[in-house]
């Protein structure tokens, strides 16, 4: 029998069997899903879901209540898959794997591609034949999975796991061309959608057609509508490469040998500077040397005309040097003693002369010429006084008297005072 | 990885041309960039020529043991019988 209504009371205990109430506006049943049927379900149930259900009435006998047991259970008015596929979203999306901060950007340059899909079909063809065209230096490890039915999805998680273990490559593909939405539902799978979330490596998901939306698309960090879309989104194209490095290492050296240019123009102006600079000093050091010339000629002129004035005075001092006057005078000498001499013996014999004569005059005058005369002297014996006067002697008393020849010794007899007698 | 090495390579690159067309720096630094410059493009270049250019599929054997063997155009075929199109 069929059965529309609404779910509610919702219990599932760890048994794994569901247990609910299904209703409309004006009845309702208990009704029990067993866990064989459960995991048969694609979608989650929940209270309030519409659905339509397939069953057979018994009755729980320990309560004597009549149960209807569900054997296959979709929902109303959309398809189960469709249902499944919100439900998972949202329950994912709460865990924040959907995100947009989440998102890596592409490598710009990927070396190495790796591509999780079926080797049978245009898929694979169609992204190789791409990366192909686009960057034929691309390496590409494709990791071969089942795409659809029992297992795929596993396969599909673990061949991402094995991309980011061996940890080559820079970029993954997770995809596969078109198909129903049943086929097409591996990628909806949440053990997918987690092994897309976890790789460290960047993660293109190319599903189906560009209406084709799955959940490996949300996870992805980016969605691209085909595989040939995506493989257009990973690959650079390797003509442009080559020319932006190529354009880049040209500028590069354009800009160099531009600058180099510059500096040597600057430099050749700094060495025109530096050639004015040593003409200039050149000059300069040309009019020094005029005027050092110049200068010792002047010098040479006051210095000789010096030595001149030197030799002038040099030769005056001789001239007029005492010396010479010395050795005039010194000639003057003998001339002026043997006229010294001369004088002196012409005084010295007239002086003798009247020496002479004076000695005659004198010998005239002596009192030894007055005796010759006849005269004598007395004097007395004792002392040799002459007597002058007769009162100097006493009678009896010895005299001296000297004659012009000879002495008499007298002695007095008489004595008479005058003189006339 | 290499890939993220290579993109380094190219924004430095990029980078230093923007230096020397500006030409403000000092002639020393700019030779020094410019050094760097070549020896950057000389380095990616490289990279591009010994680039691996294989395509190679990633299958497991009896044992379970993963690994890598060329691809050819008859690996069509060969796995099982899920269509992709």
């Amino acid at each position: 029998m069929w059965l529309e209504g609404e779910i509610s009371n919702l219990r599932a205990p760890g048994s794994g069997h569901l247990y609910c109430t299904l209703k409309d506006d004006s009845s309702q049943i208990r009704a029990v899903i067993f866990r064989s049927a459960a995991v048969r379900l694609r979608f989650g149930l929940e209270d309030g879901l519409h659905v339509i259900a397939r069953g057979r009435v018994t009755v729980y006998e320990p309560r004597g209540e009549c149960q209807v047991i569900l054997e296959h259970v979709e929902p109303k008015g959309r398809g189960a898959l469709q249902l499944a596929f919100e439900q998972l979203k949202n329950r994912l999306a709460v865990e924040g794997l959907f995100d947009q901060e989440r998102k890596r950007p592409l490598p710009a340059f990927p070396r190495k591609i790796g591509i999780v899909t079926s080797l049978t079909g245009a898929a694979v063809q169609d992204m190789l034949t791409v990366l192909h065209r686009r960057c034929p230096i691309l390496g590409i490890i494709i990791v071969p999975v089942q795409v659809q039915g029992e297992g795929s999805a596993e396969q599909i998680a673990s061949a991402i796991r094995s991309l980011n273990e061996s940890d080559h490559v820079d970029v993954i593909i997770v995809g596969r061309g078109g198909g129903s939405a049943e086929d097409l539902w591996s990628f909806n799978e949440e053990v997918v959608v987690r092994a897309i979330v976890a790789s460290h490596v960047p993660v293109v998901s190319a599903v189906g057609h560009e209406t084709d939306i799955t959940l490996a698309d949300f996870a992805a960090d980016v969605r691209a509508p085909t595989p040939s879309a995506a493989a257009e989104a990973v690959a650079p194209v390797l003509r442009e490469v080559v020319g932006r490095l190529a354009d880049l290492t040209t500028r590069c050296t354009q800009a160099m040998t531009l600058r180099c240019a510059e500096e040597h123009q600057r430099l050749e102006l700094i060495l025109a500077q530096i050639a004015s600079i040593r003409f200039r000093i050149l000059q300069e050091a040309q009019r020094v040397d005029g005027a050092v010339v110049q200068m010792r000629q002047a010098v040479q002129g006051v210095l000789k005309r010096g030595w001149k004035k030197v030799q002038f005075i040099k030769h005056e001092l001789v001239t007029r040097s005492p010396g010479s006057q010395v050795l005039h005078g010194m000639a003057v000498v003998p001339h002026l003693r043997s006229r010294l001499v001369g004088v002196m013996q012409y005084g010295l014999e007239r002086r003798m002369q009247k020496a002479y004569t004076c000695l005659a005059s004198l010998h005239n005058l002596s009192p030894l010429a007055i005796l010759g005369r006849g005269y004598s002297i007395v004097e007395t014996v004792s002392t040799h006084q002459v007597i002058r006067d007769a009162s100097q002697v006493s009678v009896g008393q010895g005299v001296l008297a000297r004659l012009a020849e000879g002495q008499l010794h007298c002695t007095v007899n008489k004595i008479v005072k005058d003189p006339s007698v | 990885m290499a890939g993220a090495k290579f993109e380094q390579a190219m924004a430095r690159l990029e980078a230093i041309v923007g230096e020397l067309e500006k030409g403000d720096l000092p002639l020393d630094e700019s030779l020094k960039i410019f050094e760097e410059g070549i020896r950057l493009s000389k380095n990616c270049l490289k990279v591009l020529e010994e680039a691996e250019r294989k395509v190679e599929v990633l299958v497991q054997d009896k044992n379970g043991k993963k690994q890598l063997r060329a691809f050819s155009a008859d690996d069509d075929d060969t796995q099982g019988s899920d269509s992709g199109s």
